[in-house]
């Protein structure tokens, strides 16, 4: 069992440029089931990729793959062609909110959108767009999701995962990396691994997935990956003490950052003195969370809070 | 501000003495009010609290009311010797921090008679995902104060993205803040106008602070802060160009050219990292391990060589940094770009102080490889902790 995304998931692109290319090839050698693309100057042809057969990914495949994904003008076109159930979104930030909404008009029920730099506002009002929608949107500005040897949508590295036990949220993708390969080097592996990003408006967020993980059969423990700037570590926490069945372990990044500075991220930000790192710590301490001192000991936290 | 109907008091900018005093007369023929201010021009707020280094006994802010009795030409006088004594001056803040940021424009503004002052600001409200209008009969003062000591004092309404504030939410806040009258009207109007400047212009905070109402009902923004949304600066040319790049630090403003994340700080160990995560527990790591980061460097995800050379530069050209930490965990990012960026950088600048390269994801094997084929005096650590711990070392 994992949760979000499995061998049944049919992943549509948005963006069939440089980048998504690059990225949809990595997805195809790891066995993800990529069905189209999205990409009006490209629309009406065919993408080819082929190449070696990523191993640690889906198993008993050959040792190369190749694929020719059809390239749409609409997501509703390449919905009704493909049947897709969840799409991820390369598209530049100035266009990236309206790829947001367009999946989300199109039925698809999970939008991973990895683009970084969308301005706030087109995230206030895609958010708000989605409001009434029964759809899922993990990011912007995350690394995606991944469930080992089902499904890999995203940027991430996926030689670092290995199925497992436990399931990783995180506002920070190369802090997920850092946990994953923990995980994977400590044999509990994972059961999923959701970069939610780094912006102030997101959709997933901490405690959606948290429940997801609690309600998860699989999922015996949790990693959850905060950083300074905003309440979301500080919610979670209160859902975790009054809900979370399962042991938590946590790290939060941005203990000696600067208050007022942006710390590459727009959401990590200290600002009016909220939002502080050990606010958050204090608050996941509280909760019974067992909080890794460094991004290093995150595994042994998560061994710790296993018992 | 004034373009999109928020009333704000007359008044001009001035960088020398001689346009500060120019600028006299004909704010006060035009408002008939014998008063001006002078106000100094620096991004940071606290202004009128602030004093300045070399002139402890004068505020960031002055209020000039020789013109009372003494008319225009002892008004001018007066803002000549302030403007004297302010351009070129240090003003410390309670933002600025304890070396201040150097004066090098006044704002010559009116005098107002002021009935009350308020507090507006509209402000992204990340719990519900919208910005939210915030007022408080509190104006004049720190908000951050108001909401630790008098919560209640502070009203909100959250701004529906589709609709813009709605007219019964202003006329609900303006109630809440004891207007009446003319004085109602206009704030709403201004409430109104100003959420829909926040808007237009991607605010990440728009704040009016103090907002007066005046003797006779008109509302006006006596002072106010803006931040923009860096995401959304590509569609407003002209605020990009508004940006001061003499209040920037240099080496930041060298990395915000090649579109490098980088924040300067105090320590002695320079650190280069991918993600915004994993800089800032970079820092936060090599102080758990005793050491001192020199800045927060966040080369991205879709780094060149290039970028890489570049941001290894900026590093190096700090005096302070004793030693490099170069810590990458590839996901986009792979490790032989940021390997052969390191290379042609120290071919380019030469290595002075010891460097500390942890690399990890994406074609490690052959980032590691470039690395030590290199012939470079680089120490290689196995994580992150590890690699903190061998800098700290090397430049004990």
């Amino acid at each position: 069992m994992s949760v979000l995304v499995d061998t049944n998931t049919r992943v549509l692109v948005q963006g069939m440029g440089k980048t998504g290319r690059f990225h949809t090839d990595t997805a195809l050698a790891y066995g993800t089931n990529m069905v189209g693309a999205v990409h009006p100057s490209k629309a009406g042809t065919v993408e080819h990729f082929e190449g070696e057969t990523d191993h640690s990914g889906v198993q008993g495949r050959g040792d190369t793959y190749s694929a020719d994904l059809p390239i749409f003008r609409s997501v509703s076109q390449a919905v009704e062609a493909t049947q897709a159930n969840a799409s991820v979104i390369y598209v530049p930030p100035p266009f990236a909110a309206d790829a947001i909404m367009e999946a989300a008009a199109a039925g698809i029920e999970l939008i991973i959108c990895i683009t970084e730099g969308i301005p706030v506002a087109d995230m206030v009002i895609a958010k708000r767009y989605l409001e009434d929608k029964d759809v899922r949107l993990v990011g912007p500005n995350c690394p995606g999701v991944i469930t080992p040897q089902q499904c890999k949508i995203g940027i991430m590295p996926g030689y670092i995962h290995q199925p497992g036990k436990i399931g990783v949220v995180s506002r920070s993708g190369t802090l997920t990396y850092e946990a994953v390969f923990q995980l994977t080097n400590n044999g509990l592996g994972q059961t999923t691994a959701i970069g939610i990003g780094g912006d102030p408006v997101n959709g997933t967020n901490f405690v959606d997935c948290l429940k997801l993980f609690n309600d998860d059969p699989a999922t015996e423990g949790v990693i959850m990956i905060g950083e300074i700037g905003g309440t979301a570590e500080e919610e979670a926490a209160e859902w975790i003490s009054a809900n979370m069945t399962k042991p938590v372990a946590g790290f939060i990044a941005g203990t000696t950052a600067p208050p007022g500075k942006r710390m590459g991220h727009a959401g990590a930000i200290i600002s009016g003195g909220k939002g502080t790192a050990s606010d958050k710590i204090a608050a996941l301490d509280a909760a019974g969370v067992v909080v890794a001192p460094t991004p290093t000991d995150m595994g042994t936290a998560m061994l710790e809070a296993l018992g | 501000m004034k373009a999109r109907g928020i009333a704000v008091p007359s008044g001009r900018v001035a960088t020398t003495v001689a346009q500060a005093v120019a600028a006299v007369r004909p704010l006060i023929e035009d408002s008939g009010n014998p008063v001006v201010v002078v106000k100094s021009q620096i991004h940071a707020g606290g202004r009128g609290k602030g004093r300045f280094k070399e002139h402890p006994e004068l505020g960031g802010v002055t209020v000039v009311l020789a013109g009372i009795d003494g008319g225009v030409q002892a008004a001018e006088e007066a803002v000549e010797e302030l403007a004297e004594k302010m351009l070129g001056s240090t003003l410390v803040t309670i933002q600025t921090g304890p070396e201040g940021k150097q004066v090098n424009r006044l704002y010559i503004e009116q005098g107002v008679d002021i009935e009350t002052e308020l507090y507006l600001s509209v402000v992204l409200d990340r719990a519900v995902s919208r910005n939210v209008l915030m007022v408080s009969t509190e104006g004049g003062t720190e908000i951050e104060e108001v909401a630790e000591h008098t919560p209640e004092k502070i009203l909100k309404a959250t701004i529906d993205p589709a609709i813009g504030l709605a007219n019964f939410q202003a006329a609900d806040l303006a109630y809440g803040l004891g207007l009446e009258g003319n004085a109602f009207k206009n704030a709403v109007g201004f409430m109104k106008a100003l959420t829909a400047a926040a808007a237009e212009l991607d605010t990440d905070l728009l704040e009016i602070n103090p907002l007066v109402v005046t003797k006779d009902g008109n509302v006006m923004a006596l002072d106010g802060k803006m931040s923009f949304d860096s995401n959304a600066i590509f569609r407003h040319p002209h605020i990009a160009e508004m940006r001061d790049d003499s209040e920037e630090d240099p080496a930041e403003l060298e990395a915000s050219e090649h579109d490098l994340s980088f924040i300067k700080l105090d320590g002695t160990i320079g650190c280069m990292v991918n993600g915004a995560g994993l800089a800032m527990s970079t820092m936060d790591i090599i102080k758990y391990v005793g050491g001192e980061p020199a800045n927060f460097l966040d080369v991205g995800g879709g780094a060149t060589a290039d970028k890489v050379t570049a941001a290894f530069k900026i590093i190096t050209k700090d005096p302070a940094v004793k030693g490099i930490f170069v810590n990458i965990f590839g996901g986009i990012m792979k490790c032989d770009t940021i390997a052969n960026g390191v290379v042609q950088a120290v071919k380019e600048v030469g290595l002075q102080v010891p460097l500390v390269v942890r690399l990890e994801g994406t074609n490690v094997e052959l980032g590691k490889q470039i690395i030590d084929e290199s012939g470079l005096n680089v120490v290689s650590a196995s994580d992150m902790k590890d690699g903190a711990q061998k800098i700290v070392e090397l430049t004990k």
